[in-house]
């Protein structure tokens, strides 16, 4: 192409590993980065592209493997040693000093790593009002971060990582909260990184919100590389194209107007959720009807989750939410869990050093003996691994089996909506298919509500009556699955 | 830091220390003892809190650190009859050296197990000093030969100096560079060391200035009291009353933890007279300031003036 591609890189990542404990999170990854690219590191989440670069960054320390930075190689070396190389990174969450202004918080980037520095110098004052300059927050480097809005936050992030002018800047998630105004803003900052030639290294969840920006994409799923290229070249891949749409999908949806309630079992008006400042939901309405099966679809921090609290009551919003005719709010967690809308977390937050029958059980609790004893028989024939699992603690079984235990636990509350949050986060396809063959068993035998959030749309359509996408904290699509391919898979990439 | 000596909260500890140093002209013996109790207190909960406020540490054991100074100085003395400053200067450096042995493998451990070593670091010190009574005096406490001066006036100005010019290092060292990072350290380690920190190194360093402040601190003490004992510099109510000196005064203040020990010692024993309601009285104040005014005395005062 031009002299980018012919000199040397300035790193080079080869063979990484990452396991913890059992898990392996990256495996065997080997990627090039050259002065003046903008490499972009994609994968759904779970996918090992966060760990791939805390490895690279020192944050997590390598299993295997070299990180080799103009000629040197730096895997096993602390955070702190690798950042004095010539590392920056951006985080996506930022804990700034709120004591300090803008200004102090730009010079504590820029402070020697060393005791004996009692007064800052007056270089180091010119230092960071300049990068303040330059990073657009020449405004309002006297104020403290919290009289700042969002996106400020994030420029001081920019900021903070660019400080010591390093060689290599790796970005986690730029755009994460960000309106789409200020996300060009953004992409503008990053490319003039490139063109003074530092070497950025993106990670994000798809292809199409970092296409403008990169130079070429790796794509990543299940801790390996899948393909890299130009990022039309990665649209186009096949494996890329089933990993985010799965191929050909067959769909059993039922029409919406086979089912003749007149009032929805759940309606979502108009809600809207804000952490802080950024807003995680934007007048979001959905309705769900009694024993329809509706999938959430988005990517991670598309606000999925965001909405399955507020339903749960988990979070202060703005708009309304209605069951069966009746305003949930002001009424606390534990009672919507109890009235029937129980929630099965993305995080799954079982009992760890408990058994699978007492995690169960505690689902059951409110059951008399003689129900709990039906509801346990039932369930086991759902998931049979859990009865042969019984007696072991929840800690120790595999990724699968625990998410298997997560929603049998939820199933013992005998739910009426059942709200599942990315059931498939971090599980191997085969672990996937069983789980698909529940969810399908659980529709066709039971007149269970469901309400699915998923990254994966190979696993969030074939059971869906109908489908919303979630993008940017606001729905975008809603349609049955079979149109879903056609009209927003494009988008989804 | 040149605005600082412009600021108010610079103008008023002016005001505050040269008021306090004429005193002993008109106040009673009984109120200056008290005082100079309350000053070695108020370097106590300023050491503390360069560790809590600033580093995101919580040393559960200040009086470890307070008691290795204070019985060292003290056995020092007893033993050999070396000069009481000499002593003194030692059992700083002794404290220095526990804290450093205590920190170097604690501070590897995350969360409340660095909280939880020091705790059993103060046990293991108390059992100690019960254990060996042959060279502590055991549970009847150690009998100090010699004192610094016995005039009320002089202990006075001594301790206001020490805590004038502890508070004055403590916060400086607070508000420079190295204060900042360790800010950042205790707020976010992980992007602290992706900046470019070595945080192990630098919470260390406020583990052993911490230290050393302390054993100075109880150092002095031992020789004003003439004797030292697991009530006065040991047990973990002290230290209690330390941590609840520094919070209450302003968590990430430095200062505050001066006023906090001040009200502190002053208040139970205006209430002296209520028996042991005292303790009960004072406890439930500081019960209410950290629930309602988590950031304590000089902590409400200075986020207001941010604020303006």
């Amino acid at each position: 192409m031009d002299a980018r591609t012919t000199s040397p890189p300035t790193l080079q990542v080869r063979g990484l590993v990452k396991r913890f404990g059992g898990l392996t999170a990256v495996k065997n990854l080997s990627l090039d980065l050259r002065d003046g690219e903008i490499l972009g590191l994609i994968g759904p989440n779970g996918s090992g592209k966060s760990t791939a670069m805390k490895s690279i960054m020192g944050i997590e320390r390598p299993t295997a493997g070299d990180v080799v930075f103009q000629g040197e190689n730096l895997a096993g070396l602390p955070a702190h040693k690798i950042a004095r190389k010539g590392f920056g990174m951006v985080f996506q969450h930022s804990r700034p000093l709120n004591r300090q202004t803008v200004l102090e918080n730009i010079m504590v980037a820029l402070l020697p790593d060393s005791l004996l520095m009692l007064l800052p110098d007056k270089a180091l004052i010119e230092r960071a009002k300049w990068i303040a300059e330059r990073v657009g927050l020449g405004a309002v480097m006297n104020r403290r971060p919290p009289t700042l809005p969002f996106a400020d936050l994030r420029r001081l992030e920019l900021a903070k990582a660019i400080a010591r002018d390093p060689k290599i800047v790796l970005v986690d998630e730029p755009f994460a909260g960000l309106t789409l105004a200020e996300v060009g803003t953004f992409s503008e900052l990053i490319r003039s990184f490139r063109d003074e030639g530092r070497a950025v290294l993106l990670v994000d969840h798809n292809v199409k919100s970092v296409a403008a920006l990169v130079d070429r994409v790796l794509a990543m799923y299940l801790g390996e590389e899948i393909v890299t290229g130009r990022a039309d070249e990665v649209m186009r891949n096949e494996t890329v194209r089933r990993v985010y749409l799965g191929g050909a999908l067959e769909t059993h949806a039922r029409p919406e107007t086979s089912f003749k309630d007149q009032v929805p079992a759940l309606e979502v008006k108009d809600l809207n959720v804000h952490y802080g400042k950024a807003q995680a939901l934007e007048n979001v309405s959905i309705h769900i009807h009694h024993g329809e099966f509706v999938s959430i679809v988005g990517l991670n921090g598309a606000g999925k989750t965001t909405l399955f609290n507020a339903i749960s009551g988990f979070l202060a919003y703005g708009g309304d939410i209605v069951r069966d005719g009746e305003k949930l709010r002001g009424i606390s967690p534990a009672k919507i869990a109890r009235s029937g809308i129980v929630q099965c977390p993305e995080t799954r937050e079982l009992f760890g050093e408990m058994t699978v029958r007492e995690n169960l059980d505690l689902g059951g609790q409110h059951l008399s003996d003689q129900e709990r004893e039906r509801q346990l028989t039932w369930l086991f024939e759902l998931f049979p691994i859990l009865k042969a699992r019984q007696d072991q603690l929840a800690q120790t079984l595999s990724g699968g089996e625990q998410q298997m235990l997560a929603i049998g636990r939820a199933l013992m509350m005998q739910p009426k909506i059942l709200i599942l949050d990315e059931p498939t986060l971090g599980l191997a396809p085969v672990i996937l298919e069983q789980l698909s063959k529940a969810l399908e068993k659980l529709r066709q035998t039971t007149p269970i509500t469901v309400l699915l959030g998923e990254q994966n749309v190979t696993f969030a359509l074939p059971h869906a009556d109908r489908v919303y996408v979630l993008e940017h904290a606001r729905i975008v699509w809603e349609g049955d699955p079979g149109r879903f391919a056609k009209e927003a898979g494009a988008g989804y990439l | 830091m040149t605005d600082f000596f412009k600021s108010r909260l610079f103008v008023i500890s002016i005001l505050v220390v040269a008021i306090a140093a004429t005193l002993p002209l008109y106040a009673s013996g009984y109120v200056l003892g008290l005082l100079t109790v309350a000053f070695y207190f108020g370097v106590f909960a300023m050491s503390w809190d360069l560790l809590f406020g600033f580093a995101g540490e919580v040393n559960f054991g200040p009086t470890f650190l307070i008691g290795v100074g204070a019985y060292t100085a003290g056995i020092l003395n007893n033993l050999y009859g070396w000069s009481v400053y000499l002593c003194i200067f030692l059992g700083a450096m002794a404290a220095v050296v526990a804290g450093f042995v205590l920190a170097l493998p604690a501070l590897r451990l995350r969360g409340p197990y660095f909280g939880l070593t020091t705790l059993v670091a103060v046990l293991i010190l108390q059992n100690f000093v019960v254990v060996f009574a042959g060279l502590t005096g055991g549970e009847i406490g150690l009998t100090i030969p010699d004192v610094i001066t016995i005039s009320a006036n002089i202990n006075y100005w001594i301790a206001l100096g020490f805590m004038t010019i502890s508070a004055a290092i403590l916060f400086g060292l607070s508000q420079s560079p190295i204060g900042l990072v360790l800010q950042a350290s205790g707020q976010d380690a992980v992007q602290a060391g992706a900046l470019g920190f070595n945080i192990v190194k630098h919470k260390l360093f406020a583990f052993i200035v911490s230290a050393f402040f302390s054993g100075l601190s109880g150092a002095l003490l031992v020789f004003y009291f003439g004797t030292a004992s697991v009530g006065t510099v040991v047990d973990i109510a002290v230290g209690v009353n330390v941590i609840v000196a520094a919070v209450l005064g302003g968590r990430r203040t430095v200062l505050g933890g001066a006023l906090g020990a001040i009200f502190l010692i002053v208040a139970s024993e205006f209430l002296r007279p209520t028996g042991e309601l005292a303790t009960f009285i004072v406890s439930t104040v500081a019960l209410l300031v950290v629930l309602f005014f988590p950031g304590g005395f000089l902590g409400a005062a200075l986020s207001r003036e941010a604020r303006t």
